[in-house]
């Protein structure tokens, strides 16, 4: 006890550099983003750096600023006004704050899963095919061969290959979420950001939609904001804990979770709070 | 009020509830009714006052491009296509420059100017339909003759097929006045069904297609769109039902002439329009009784159109509800 | 990844699609401002002491508006006082009584169409029940077809407004024992008391500018008269008449009593939209 409070006092630098950093590439860099909701700050000179091809989950008790630090990596803010976000986001280290970073362009290559299903109003074919077709010219069996593949890839295909044609609504939840995950995957990103995804779903679907997160590392780069710490601890290799818009801690998830360097890591880890 | 001091009226009905609850249950049930009665009431008025011309005409009616006073023959062809056109004209302008406000408010404009613009909007609404009709007569239409009207023709008169509609001489009132006059009283009914449904579009559904890199005309035409697309249509019946039965502004522009004619630049009639110009002047119990007979084909087009549009927002509240 | 050629053509196409967006909002506004400005220029050179000192005059001579404005007040007030007790109570039982029922759902969706229907029609529903059983032409008749048109209005806006009221207000009242129509009286409706002064306001505006259900019911007055139930001047009629006479002075006086009534319209809709103007609690 009294060894962490001493460590909670010494440590003023924010980002731990854990040894096995340099193992992996950086995939994306975020370097002291601070976010503002008008002239509220919500989020503090927040730096961590994603690794290419690991899972990076961030926790902490609702209204850290988690779904903003996720929110500002493709930039989906900017669709509502009062929003800006200063520092730099590096992705292969250019940085997508620039002005001239083309959104659209941006959003190709970090892909997005939301809290809650979000299924077009349009059949499962086209749901996936929506994004393909957005920037690639694909004939008809290439098309279907790509579509068939994301669904694959989501682990969703054998589910729906016989009802293409039905509306996307017409799913589960559990169902839905990984149509939508499938949607995100067929335009090939780069890096998926998974904005607690798993929140409205049941626990076997939930289980499942991990079990894919895990799958899916080898070829993606994942960032997840998730509220719920087991999830947490089963599916990701790096975690960042935050608390009221502050990166408190960042490391390798078995480290955090063992052996927090700060106290108030550690009890949020614990149940004390949040 | 002290814990315990209710005080209820003390008499009550045999089920235990005070009368003063009974008397009023009673009057606002009896309020409900009236509304069902008044709807009852002209349905039933109209076919009453309309029966000599049904026995007479029968559906004929409907077909028949005769109106005349004097041998008494009468038939509702000719305001019925100048009703059809002249809301054809409004709903082929008013529905894509609604959609195009609808889209300018929820996603372009900024926040600030939001509500300004939209009660702008709201205010052609707001705007009595005479006074279009005036603006229309004495202001629009001899511009309308001196400019657009020529050019029009010029263009388009030469055209396969269509030429025919934008001949003969540009005297600026006509069918095509009229239904440009409708757009404009249009817009703001099926703008603001559109801008209130637009705007109950999940976030997140917009931020999915967002975050695939569709682009903000991308988003709203193939996500916005299609799960709108109940409201949105409910919005156009709702237009549409207006265009049917205006009569003030249509009245004052559309010529008033009992023809025929291919051409829109020509002057017409709409059924709100003759009912408006020679109800009070009819003569003879079977002209009466044909203009209610146009009142009654009035009331039953519009009042599909208008159910329609209800059903469809009915339908669109629930889903959202699940 | 491709991205080229397509992507240049999608924002190409993005950009038509706003440009068309901005163009829509400005063809909007154009009109609106273009109508206006022309009541504006039009309207105002007639603003004179005379309008409500002299009656309308015979054509070639000038006059006033006097008996067509005190007509319009006249019907219009008596509509409303017909109209708004019966759509307040109708919508009471739409929310309060007939929850769940299906005379509610019904009258519900029967007033939404008739919220939208034709005036014209009502004008011909009450020439045919009440002008043609008495024989005359009359202000009542007037105000009755203006009745038909408040009622719709009111019931919608009346009910909007009692359901916003919260359940768990009905219930603490109820708690203490109130019977359900003191509920309603003294607890809702307080509660909805600006809401529903609003519908009222925005009925007042809708019947302001009605022309088509005065033609075959008030017609038109060209004298003094102060009696409900004989034929009597209004407004829109008076403008309708005038404005399709051949005579200069008659024109003006239609532009100038269009002024009257749009700022009447205008008025009201501003007031209403003042009362239910979102308010800063917390």
């Amino acid at each position: 006890m009294i060894d962490l409070l001493h460590t909670e006092a010494k440590t003023a630098k924010h980002l731990r550099d854990p040894s096995d950093h340099r193992k992996n590439p950086v995939k994306l860099s975020v370097r002291n983003l601070d976010f503002y909701y008008g002239e509220y700050r919500a989020l503090k000179s927040i730096s961590l750096d994603i690794m290419e091809n690991k899972v990076t989950a961030i926790i902490g008790p609702s209204g850290c600023g988690k779904s903003t630090l996720l929110r500002s990596m493709n930039r989906i803010y900017e669709l509502y006004p009062g929003l800006r976000a200063t520092g730099e986001i590096l992705l292969d280290g250019r940085n997508i704050l620039s002005r001239k970073q083309d959104l659209n362009l941006l959003r190709v290559k970090v892909g997005m899963v939301f809290q809650a299903p979000t299924p077009f109003p349009m059949t499962i074919f086209d749901n996936i095919a929506f994004g393909i077709k957005l920037y690639e010219r694909l004939n008809n069996s290439e098309l279907a061969d790509r579509v068939e593949w994301a669904l694959r890839k989501a682990g969703v295909w054998d589910e729906v290959k016989d009802k293409l044609h039905y509306k996307g609504t017409s799913l589960s939840g559990g169902q839905q979420q990984r149509l939508c995950i499938a949607r995100a995957i067929a335009v090939k990103p780069e890096l998926i950001l998974l904005d607690e995804p798993c929140s409205a779903l049941d626990p076997i679907s939930t289980s499942r939609i991990e079990d894919l997160i895990v799958e899916l590392k080898s070829d993606y780069t994942i960032a997840m904001v998730t509220h719920n710490m087991q999830q947490a601890a089963r599916v990701s290799d790096y975690t960042a804990y935050m608390y009221l818009g502050e990166l408190i801690e960042f490391g390798d998830t078995d480290t955090i979770f063992t052996r927090p360097t700060k106290k108030a890591t550690e009890d949020y880890i614990t149940g004390k709070f949040g | 009020m002290a814990l315990g001091e209710a005080d209820n009226g003390g008499r009550k009905t045999s089920a235990g509830r005070s009368w003063g609850d009974f008397v009023f249950e009673n009057i606002s049930k009896l309020s409900a009714w009236l509304v069902l009665g008044i709807l009852l009431g002209i349905i039933v008025s109209l076919i009453v006052g309309s029966y000599p011309a049904i026995r007479r005409f029968h559906l004929g009616f409907l077909v028949s491009g005769q109106w005349n006073p004097v041998t008494q023959q009468f038939g509702a062809l000719v305001p019925i296509v100048g009703t059809l056109v002249t809301s054809a004209v409004a709903m082929l302008i008013g529905i894509p420059v609604s959609f195009g406000i609808a889209l300018f408010l929820t996603e372009l404009s900024p926040v600030w100017l939001k509500r300004p613009l939209g009660t702008a909007i709201e205010l052609l609404a707001a705007i009595p339909s005479i006074i279009y009709g005036m603006w229309g007569l004495f202001v629009f239409a001899p511009i309308f003759a001196d400019t657009l009207q020529p050019w029009l023709k010029s263009r388009l008169s030469g055209l396969w097929v269509f030429g025919p509609l934008f001949q003969g001489p540009p005297m600026g009132i006509g069918v095509l006045t009229a239904g440009l006059i409708l757009a404009i009283m249009v817009i703001p009914f099926i703008a603001s069904v559109m801008r209130d449904v637009f705007e109950v579009v999940p976030p997140a559904l917009k931020e999915s297609a967002y975050a695939l890199g569709a682009t903000t005309w991308e988003v709203v035409w193939r996500v916005v769109l299609p799960y709108t697309k109940a409201g949105v249509l409910a919005g156009i019946m709702l237009g549409l039902g207006r265009a049917l039965g205006e009569t003030m502004a249509v009245t004052f522009v559309i010529g008033n002439a009992h023809n025929l004619n291919v051409s829109l630049f020509m002057p017409g009639n709409s059924i709100a329009s003759t009912l408006a110009n020679e109800f009070t002047e009819a003569i003879g119990a079977m002209y009466t009784s044909s203009l209610i007979y146009l009142g009654l084909l009035l009331f039953f087009i519009t009042f599909i159109v208008l159910a329609f549009s209800r059903l469809l927002l009915a339908r669109m509240k629930q889903s959202e509800g699940r | 990844m491709l991205i080229t050629s397509p992507y240049r053509r999608r924002r190409f196409i993005n950009f038509l699609g706003l440009a068309f967006a901005m163009a829509a909002m400005g063809f909007g506004l154009f009109w609106l401002a273009w109508i206006l400005a022309t009541l504006l220029h039009y309207g105002l050179q007639g603003i004179s002491f005379k309008l409500i000192t002299l009656m309308t005059p015979p054509p070639g001579s000038s006059g006033g508006l006097l008996n067509a404005i005190y007509g319009s007040l006249a019907m219009s007030a008596a509509a409303a006082g017909i109209g708004t007790p019966i759509g307040i109570l109708a919508a009471t039982y739409l929310c309060e009584y007939g929850r769940g029922r299906w005379l509610a759902g019904t009258t519900r969706f029967i007033n939404d169409i008739l919220l939208s229907a034709p005036s014209i029609i009502i004008g011909l529903f009450i020439y045919s029940i009440y002008v043609a059983q008495v024989g005359h032409f009359s202000g009542w008749a007037g105000a009755f077809a203006l009745a038909l048109i408040v009622i719709p209005v009111v019931v919608r806006t009346t009910e909007d407004m009692l359901k916003l009221v919260p359940d768990r207000l009905r219930e603490a009242a109820a708690a203490l024992g109130a019977p359900r129509w003191k509920v309603t009286i003294f607890v809702v409706y307080r509660a909805a008391r600006a809401g529903i002064l609003t519908g009222i306001l925005l009925a007042l505006a809708r019947i302001s500018g009605e022309t088509a259900p005065l033609l075959f019911t008030a017609l038109n007055n060209q004298f003094w008269n102060p009696n409900l139930n004989a034929p009597m001047a209004n407004l829109p009629v008076v403008i309708f008449q005038f404005a399709m006479s051949p005579y200069r002075d008659w024109h003006e006086l239609a532009w100038t009593g269009a002024l009257l009534i749009t700022l009447g319209v205008l008025g009201f809709t501003i007031l209403a939209r003042f009362l239910l103007r979102p308010k800063r609690h917390d």
